[in-house]
């Protein structure tokens, strides 16, 4: 909402400075976004008068015209206009400045071989008309002492950009701004000048609201002006209408214009000639279809609100008018109208046909319903002022009654709310400067909600009133109270956060990709999830909602990729999704990594990443997290996006239904589609949901502290076994044999080749034994090989290698 | 007698010369083996008198144990200038590189929840989350912004089915709905995460991060509110002091509604926050709507108290130097490296927020 400092004085009897009426517009919570002196920029444009004018030498059209500026020398213009002569007062523009029509900044510049300093402008470029044909005339009577003057006089304008919330449409016009000031102690509102317009005879175009369901309007006033000369808006007008960034269009469309921004009351003026017969209000039928305002055609649907004569729709009632019935420069005589269109209906047409105007944006949030005649008022005497012309009677249809809605206010309520006091009789001020009638019971106040705000229904919005117009730097500071109610973070979170930093500490970068992805990647590693598409993506490769963290991963690794980088490690910890159900979902760490291991190091070997690089992070992930490694059970099955033979999945316990982590090399040919180019990719993925809660916690008591400080002796064994045959399977066959003796199992060598069969391999294991009672005697020891070799023998089919 | 004297003053004589191994090992010989001199003189004891024996058995011993010690301290010494001289030969360039250190880093959003949920927790709030994908009902309705109101406008949405029913979250606000929906007042939880808008530009992205803040009981008032809120941002921002200013506002889930505006100054180019007479607006909060409460089976005339809501990422951009908005969802392996933070900064009332 812009309006000048100006126009609100019109309104605001005020002795306040312009700064301090800016803070207290923000104070009361229309939120200034910009105070800027009026287009500095067309303090470019000059009143100047050409010296002479020559022909250009190079162009048959052009002229090289001498201007003076009001400055010691004149300047060289060259200029296209065929009425740019000798002696004329015209407007010029240097260079630097800003042409208002297109926003072209001007230069120096050579025009066939002439150099140009600025131009002479037409009023169409200054935005004054449509006059393009020359250049700008100015009477000589009036301008020929002002040569070099700032043609734009209102330069010590202001304009005050205002961020309207949705809730207060009474200050898109300049009244209800100047009434909220007064309310905060910024001036007094001034009244609003009755004069008394002559009206003669009755509006004779009958004006019918159909009673229908769903109609849109509700009460409709109009009035006629006959005999009126419809011509360009008088200076101040046009400055008016120019200083809020719009462009003047002709006196009848420039005041309808105005006095919206002025009362928020938004008017249609139509050229009455044009209207057949009569006017009726009512619903539109679908595929009915008029060419509006904006040169577009609009199909119709059902039930919007239209307002229509009887060879059709004339205009979408507060959106926008029709081509058919506007009125022109040679309108002699016009039907204006006023009138209220229910928000909910403004919303739903707009929203269909996507129509954006300022009568829509006002109707939407609610125009005062007692305006209809005020409006009428004002822009009919500013008609029949400028345009001449004859004013009827008002004739107001109407379908509903719009009283002052009623509300109790307990005054109690204001501290309650605010934590703070103000005196019942400010309170009553404040209400009453606000346009509220008031009249006070002891501890209550019967309220009479003024009609221009829609946004007040129940006592906590008079508390609002009463608190922003007071002022929010009277609410005081509240020391924090330290109670907790609960603990901060549940066990997920706890388990989020930490496994978010477990999983970073082992040298990944952490992402924050979108929670939505390419469906083209997002396939890769949907596995049987289903695709969620997003209705209106942001562009059309984030269409869908990712099913895998590893979607958006590998996309940047990519990218990080493309940019030089060889050994990169990331991770994202975040939601994934199982449908568009909310809740649906489920939160997981993806982890991956590319390139090698001590790549370019002077003591290590290098080698490319493998899936074992990647089972140690989630493993380990898994242990800090408090979960045992001895129970952990890996399973050769994976997704499809790992590689088949090199992938595996954690269970917490062998028993359990859900792998909480699956780990391995990125499948080939993923790595292929998706063109990434690494020595090695390999990653993991935890489930955060599928982590049951650890048995043991951090808070019981430990277990008895239990050793042995007997001897240890350690045992290597060689078996053979199948070539597919698991190790976990041996580890397990061999500690099952003996948990007391047995303290530890570790293999130490995997061997296929020559010596083994083919479809064999040898696993080589190191095996400490230990007793908590004695020390083994070589008796005992011997006992237990035979028992690890012949135990290993019977479940696994492997030979001891000898 | 005076001969065992002489072997004891010739022997501690070699003892002290520069010897090796072998020459110490050839002396203990020569001494305690089995001719040794020493050896000789205790078998030689049988043949004194009785007298003389225990007298000369005395001195014996003491001359033996003299000369162990001087073996035991030469053996050391020889021991270790052998070590001595061999490490000289082990002597390796230190300056060379470290085994290779694989330092993770934190994103920068994840710290920021982390200091807020820090912060928040010394004053009593707990965590809540909600779910991504929301209805209209809870993103819109439920909070007291109907169908018909223009405010939704204000949100550019993000659809999950053409009935405009199943919606990306346009704020962490529907986590107030499913918390009191679930519990009872009182309530005082913050609900940090992502929330979502079709919007893109240098300072919006489609995906960005918000936290939720709501404190119901039986007399929360605006200035709690205020309270709260200036602890958190002292906190935040680490500094004593700080300018901070309520404008009235508009939200349809609160009324009365508030933005709040912090102090700041340029320096250098950067964004210092504190006492500069420059403002920024922060974030939006207000009294919980009598309808909203209403909309969850809470009384309002029992229960009331404030609601705010911050955008996450914008606090992490001021507080650490961060200009682009954008650059947070690009996974710019330098940008990560540059501005994120070592998993072990923990943040944590009794250790500070950071380092």
């Amino acid at each position: 909402m812009k309006f000048t400092i100006g126009w609100l004085k019109e309104h605001l009897d005020t002795k306040k400075k312009d700064s301090e009426l800016i803070e207290k517009l923000t104070d009361v919570g229309l939120e200034v976004e910009s105070f800027e002196n009026l287009n500095s920029d067309l303090d470019n444009f000059k009143v100047a008068k050409i010296i002479n004018a020559e022909q250009h030498p190079n162009a048959d059209r052009l002229r090289i015209c001498d201007v003076d500026i009001g400055q010691e020398n004149t300047v060289k213009v060259v200029c296209g206009a065929p009425n740019a002569k000798k002696d004329l007062l015209t407007v010029y523009a240097g260079p630097g400045s800003i042409i208002p029509k297109n926003n072209i900044k001007l230069t120096i510049s050579k025009i066939r071989g002439v150099t140009s300093h600025g131009m002479l402008c037409s009023e169409s470029e200054l935005n004054l008309s449509d006059e393009s044909e020359g250049i700008t005339e100015l009477k000589t009577n009036k301008y020929f002492d002002k040569i070099g003057e700032n043609f734009f006089k209102n330069k010590n304008e202001k304009v005050v950009d205002l961020s309207i919330t949705p809730n207060r449409p009474d200050c898109l016009g300049v009244r209800g701004i100047a009434r909220d000031l007064a309310a905060a102690g910024a001036g007094k509102l001034k009244n609003i000048s009755n004069k008394n317009i002559k009206k003669n005879g009755s509006q004779t175009i009958k004006v019918s609201i159909s009673k229908q369901k769903n109609q849109g309007c509700t009460v409709f006033g109009s009035c006629l002006i006959t005999g009126v000369t419809n011509k360009e808006s008088p200076k101040w007008l046009k400055e008016k209408i120019i200083s809020l960034g719009q462009k003047p269009i002709s006196a009848i469309v420039d005041i309808t214009n105005y006095v919206m921004l002025d009362l928020n009351r938004p008017l249609h003026a139509y050229d009455a000639d044009k209207i057949d017969k009569e006017i009726v209000v009512r619903n539109s039928k679908k595929g009915e279809t008029f060419e509006a305002l904006d040169n577009k055609e609009y199909k119709l649907g059902d039930d919007m609100c239209v307002i229509s004569d009887k060879s059709g729709v004339l205009g979408l009632g507060g959106v926008i008018g029709g081509t058919r019935s506007g009125t022109e420069i040679n309108t002699k005589n016009i039907l204006l109208e006023s009138a209220y269109f229910i928000p909910r209906s403004i919303r739903k047409t707009s929203k269909i046909l996507n129509i954006d105007t300022d009568a829509k944006f006002r109707f939407e949030r609610g125009i005062d319903p007692q305006s209809i005649e005020l409006g009428l008022s004002k822009a009919a005497e500013l008609i029949s002022e400028i345009c001449g012309g004859k004013i009827s009677n008002f004739d107001i249809q109407k379908t509903d009654k719009y009283e002052k809605n009623k509300i109790k206010f307990k005054l109690s309520l204001f501290e309650k709310i605010t934590g703070f006091k103000v005196n019942d009789n400010e309170i009553v001020k404040i209400l009453i400067d606000l346009g509220f009638e008031v009249s006070s019971e002891k501890l209550e106040l019967d309220l009479k909600i003024p009609t221009w705000r829609p946004d007040i229904t129940q006592p906590i919005d008079i508390v609002e009133e009463i608190v922003r117009i007071k002022g929010y730097n009277n609410i005081e500071t509240l020391e924090p109270e330290k109670t907790k109610l609960k603990d901060t973070l549940n066990k997920q979170q706890k388990l989020f956060h930490f496994l978010q930093r477990s999983v970073a500490s082992k040298g990944y970068f952490e992402s924050v990709t979108w929670s939505f992805t390419d469906s083209k990647i997002n396939n890769l590693f949907k596995e049987n999830l289903k695709e969620i598409k997003i209705v209106n993506p942001i562009s059309s490769d984030l269409d869908v909602l990712r099913n895998s963290i590893f979607a958006n991963l590998t996309f940047y690794l990519k990218k990080n990729l493309d940019r030089g980088f060889k050994d990169i490690s990331l991770f994202e910890i975040g939601p994934i999704f199982k449908s568009s159900k909310p809740g649906d979902q489920l939160t997981v760490i993806g982890a991956i990594k590319s390139g090698k291991v001590s790549r370019l190091n002077w003591n290590e070997k290098e080698r490319p990443l493998d899936v074992f690089d990647v089972k140690k992070d989630a493993i380990q992930t898994l242990v800090e997290a408090g979960y045992d490694r001895k129970s952990f059970f890996i399973r050769d099955k994976s997704p499809s996006y790992y590689h088949p033979g090199k992938s595996g999945s954690v269970y917490i316990d062998k028993d359990d239904i859900e792998p909480v982590a699956y780990f391995g090399d990125i499948h080939p040919n993923i790595v292929k589609k998706l063109d990434i180019k690494t020595e090695g990719l390999v990653g993991f993925e935890i489930y955060l949901d599928h982590l049951k809660e650890n048995k043991i916690k951090l808070k019981d008591q430990k277990p008895n502290f239990e050793y042995s400080d007997y001897q240890k002796s350690e045992r290597d064994f060689a078996f053979i076994v199948d070539k597919n045959f698991k190790a976990q399977d041996l580890i397990e066959i061999i500690s099952s044999i003996d948990q007391n003796l047995i303290k530890s199992i570790k293999i130490f060598d995997i061997y296929e080749g020559e010596n083994i069969p083919d479809n064999k391999k040898s696993i080589a294991i190191n095996v400490i034994i230990q007793s908590s009672e004695k020390t083994l005697e070589e008796s005992d020891l011997e006992k237990i090989n035979k028992l690890i070799i012949s135990t290993v023998e019977t479940k696994s089919g492997a030979k001891i290698r000898s | 007698m005076s001969d065992i004297k002489k072997i004891k003053d010739v022997y501690l004589n070699k003892l002290d010369s520069d010897l090796n191994i072998e020459n110490l090992n050839q002396i203990k010989t020569e001494l305690f083996g089995k001719n040794g001199q020493i050896s000789n003189s205790f078998k030689s004891l049988g043949s004194l008198p009785t007298d003389d024996r225990k007298k000369f058995a005395s001195e014996l011993n003491s001359i033996k144990d003299e000369l162990q010690d001087k073996i035991n301290f030469k053996l050391q010494e020889i021991e270790t200038k052998e070590i001595n001289s061999k490490l000289e030969n082990e002597k390796v360039d230190v300056t060379l590189p470290e085994r290779e250190i694989n330092q993770g880093k934190i994103h920068p959003v994840s710290q920021v929840i982390d200091e807020i949920s820090s912060i928040f927790s010394e004053i009593g709030f707990s965590v809540e989350e909600g779910p991504d994908i929301e209805n209209e009902h809870y993103n819109f309705t439920a909070l007291n912004t109907p169908d018909n109101h223009p405010a939704r406008d204000m949100h550019d949405t993000f659809y999950l089915d053409d009935n405009k029913e199943l919606l990306l979250r346009t704020h962490t606000s529907p986590v107030q709905i499913r918390t009191m929906l679930n519990g009872k007042p009182p309530f005082k939880i913050i609900a940090p995460g992502r929330t979502y808008r079709s919007d893109s530009d240098q300072t919006h992205s489609p995906m960005f991060h918000q936290v939720e803040g709501l404190h119901i009981d039986k007399d929360t008032n605006m200035g709690h509110l205020k309270g709260c809120l200036n602890y958190f941002i002292k906190s935040f921002f680490e500094v004593d002091k700080i300018k901070m200013r309520f404008r009235p506002s508009h939200f349809p889930f609160t009324e009365p509604s508030a933005e709040v505006d912090i102090g700041y100054e340029l320096k250098d180019g950067k964004i210092v926050i504190g006492e500069g007479d420059k403002w920024l607006e922060i974030l939006g909060c207000g009294m919980v709507h009598p309808n909203v409460l209403k909309n969850v089976k809470v009384n309002p005339d029992k229960y009331q108290g404030y609601a705010f809501g911050i955008g996450i990422d914008r606090l992490g951009m001021l507080k650490y130097g961060i200009n682009d908005l954008r650059a947070f969802f690009e996974t710019d392996y330098r940008w990560l490296n540059h501005f994120g933070f070592d998993p072990l900064d923990v943040p944590s009332n009794y250790r500070g927020l950071s380092r």
